[in-house]
């Protein structure tokens, strides 16, 4: 189910792309944080006049479920506790000046019950709905600077107000290269993000409770497990011997950190982005830590693939060449489609999932139509909840099948680089 | 859909601050965690599995050794019980020719004794008989010599005539 919501969303958002490349114009949807103005909506030449004239931090009454979701998937360089937005560090990195500004976010001035708009301008950069932005102007002030609001167009640029003057922004760079609206700016972000915060949490849970559990089997050696052991142990040892061992054969020892590294840092992150109002940070729904992982799994991969495996990509023996010639580039796309499939799997269902129980939320918003129908709102309350409840529950079960089956996946394909073809015949 | 174009889906675009953050606590989970955790872990646990199999194994070794040993023991019991039959059958032979030696030599004794004792009273017999053929013939010889000297006078022929009768007495 959630997989079928993220394709129809992912198709959507394509489609939408597609669009914005043939021209067309849009009048509508704005991120219901953003508190743009819409009113100065003009024909530009492709595309629209904005005006600061009514920029402004203040609420405006209109709800976007769609915006509210992915704002709530994103990263940030704000944590929200609840709706407290605490401050994190800013690490920001311009070819402009070539310097390296670090500095806590706080700094931006946001309000600390908001959505993380920035009040001020710092070292040239704001704080748009909790993402840093970098003024394009380099005769902007570096100092901090108070600024009117921060209005954007259809294309989801930015602009920045001070008084009546209107300054465009860059995103920080993406690696997309192009592809889904991103791409390479001046300005590159390496902060201490929400995710990345909550990478650290998990990383520091897991080392004390894996550190606490390797103590554990020192101290107890050759007795029965207990405590935290006993509650682990039955979890190590299904992935040990359902995927370690079934796929990896005699060398799984050697892979198996490996493995069990990919198991717990995608199921801990799962988990703990699945905890509600404790940031619920979005990691592994997000593309950059998939790619990462993904990446490390073509890596360990390849650069243990033996020769059987690469004859059997480049020159499948026991086929006629003319098969060759089509099975080469299957093989050799299949080498990249694999890892890429991985990335794509846990970023869709863990996103997926999420943006889901945001919208089942977002029935009470949008059934009280933003707080303006109480009965709407009540009447939503219990459906709304008993659905998130739900669709929790099978996030719950999600976050273990997607962390087993990206550590499963991962060791059939090493299984497969490694292994021994004493059976030439079968294929 | 233009609320879904429109708004911003960042979580496609893989900004490199993440990108590069994921390295670092990826390489930190793998390394620190794997080194000091994982492969502790796993090694413990294959060496419980070891320990288990290795309890197992000799368990199974000890049970078999029960049975040889219990099966030696029978056989070395059995064997006993036929050395206790042998001894016990040989020394009631040893027995039986004891005595039948016993009662041979004795009934040997006892016959030697009697014809010991014959052999004696036969000599004693003998010596008895001539001495009482001695007395006898001494006494002939003096009743006669008695008789002889008041009816006869010459000596010659009677002496003659006594010793003839003397040759005569037959001891018997």
């Amino acid at each position: 189910m959630s997989i079928k919501t993220l394709f129809t969303l992912v198709f959507l958002f394509f489609g939408g792309l597609l669009l914005a490349g043939s021209g067309d114009q849009h009048d509508h949807g704005h991120d219901g944080h953003d508190h743009d103005t819409h009113e100065a909506h003009e024909d530009h030449s492709g595309g629209h006049e904005l005006s600061c004239e009514h920029a402004s931090f203040g609420h405006h009454g209109k709800f976007d479920a769609g915006a509210t979701a992915f704002h709530h998937i994103s990263d940030a360089n704000v944590y929200s506790i609840g709706p407290l937005q605490i401050p994190l560090p800013c690490i920001l990195y311009n070819n402009r000046d070539g310097a390296l500004h670090m500095f806590l976010s706080s700094e931006f001035g946001f309000d600390n019950l908001g959505h993380g708009d920035g009040h001020y301008a710092f070292n040239g950069y704001v704080l748009d709905g909790g993402t840093v932005r970098m003024i394009a102007d380099p005769e902007f002030p570096m100092d901090k600077t108070e600024i009117k609001g921060i209005i954007h167009d259809d294309e989801n640029n930015a602009y920045v107000c001070v008084g009546d003057r209107m300054y465009g922004t860059y995103a920080k760079s993406t690696a997309d290269f192009g592809l889904f609206g991103g791409g390479i700016t001046p300005f590159y972000d390496f902060s201490i993000t929400k995710n990345v915060v909550s990478m650290i949490i998990v990383f520091l849970f897991m080392l004390w409770m894996f550190l606490k559990i390797a103590k554990a089997y020192k101290l107890r050696e050759g007795q029965a497990p207990k405590g935290l052991q006993s509650f682990i142990e039955p979890i190590f040892v299904f992935i040990q011997d359902e995927v370690c061992k079934p796929f990896l054969g005699d060398k799984y020892l050697r892979y198996q950190p490996f493995i069990m590294t990919l198991f717990f840092f995608i199921l801990g992150l799962n988990l703990f982005g699945q905890i509600p109002f404790l940031g619920g940070s979005n990691v592994t729904g997000n593309l950059a830590f998939t790619a990462v992982l993904a990446i490390f799994a073509f890596f360990v991969t390849n650069l243990s693939g033996n020769k059987h495996y690469w004859e059997h990509i480049f020159w499948m023996p026991g086929v006629p060449a003319w098969v060759k010639t089509i099975l080469t580039p299957v093989e050799v796309l299949g080498v990249f489609i694999k890892p890429l499939t991985l990335m794509l799997r846990l970023f869709a269902n863990i996103t997926a999932g999420h943006m889901v129980i945001i919208i089942f939320v977002s029935l009470i918003f949008i059934f009280s139509q933003n707080g303006d129908s109480m009965v709407g709102g009540l009447g939503t309350v219990i459906p709304s909840g008993l659905l998130s409840l739900f669709m929790m529950s099978i996030e719950l079960l999600v976050a273990f099948i997607q962390a087993f089956v990206f550590a499963i996946l991962t060791a059939s394909y090493i299984g497969a680089a490694i292994e021994d073809h004493h059976h030439e015949a079968a294929h | 859909m233009q609320l879904i174009f429109l708004a911003d889906f960042s979580v496609i675009k893989p900004d490199f601050g993440l990108l590069l953050w994921t390295t670092v606590f990826f390489l930190l989970f793998w390394f620190v965690i794997g080194k000091f955790a994982f492969r502790p872990i796993a090694n413990a646990l294959k060496k419980r599995e070891d320990d288990i199999q290795n309890a197992l194994a000799e368990a199974d070794r000890a049970r078999e050794e029960m049975a040889k040993l219990k099966a030696e023991n029978e056989q070395i019991l059995a064997e006993a019980r036929e050395e206790r039959a042998k001894i016990l059958k040989e020394a009631m032979d040893t027995k039986t020719s004891i005595i039948n030696e016993a009662k041979n030599k004795a009934k040997d004794e006892a016959q030697r004794l009697v014809s010991n004792a014959k052999m004696e009273i036969e000599n004693e017999k003998q010596n008895a008989l001539i001495e009482v053929k001695n007395q006898v013939g001494l006494m002939a010889t003096e009743i006669a010599e008695k008789v002889i000297r008041k009816q006869l006078s010459g000596d010659n022929e009677h002496d003659a005539f006594v010793g003839k009768l003397i040759d005569e007495i037959d001891l018997n």
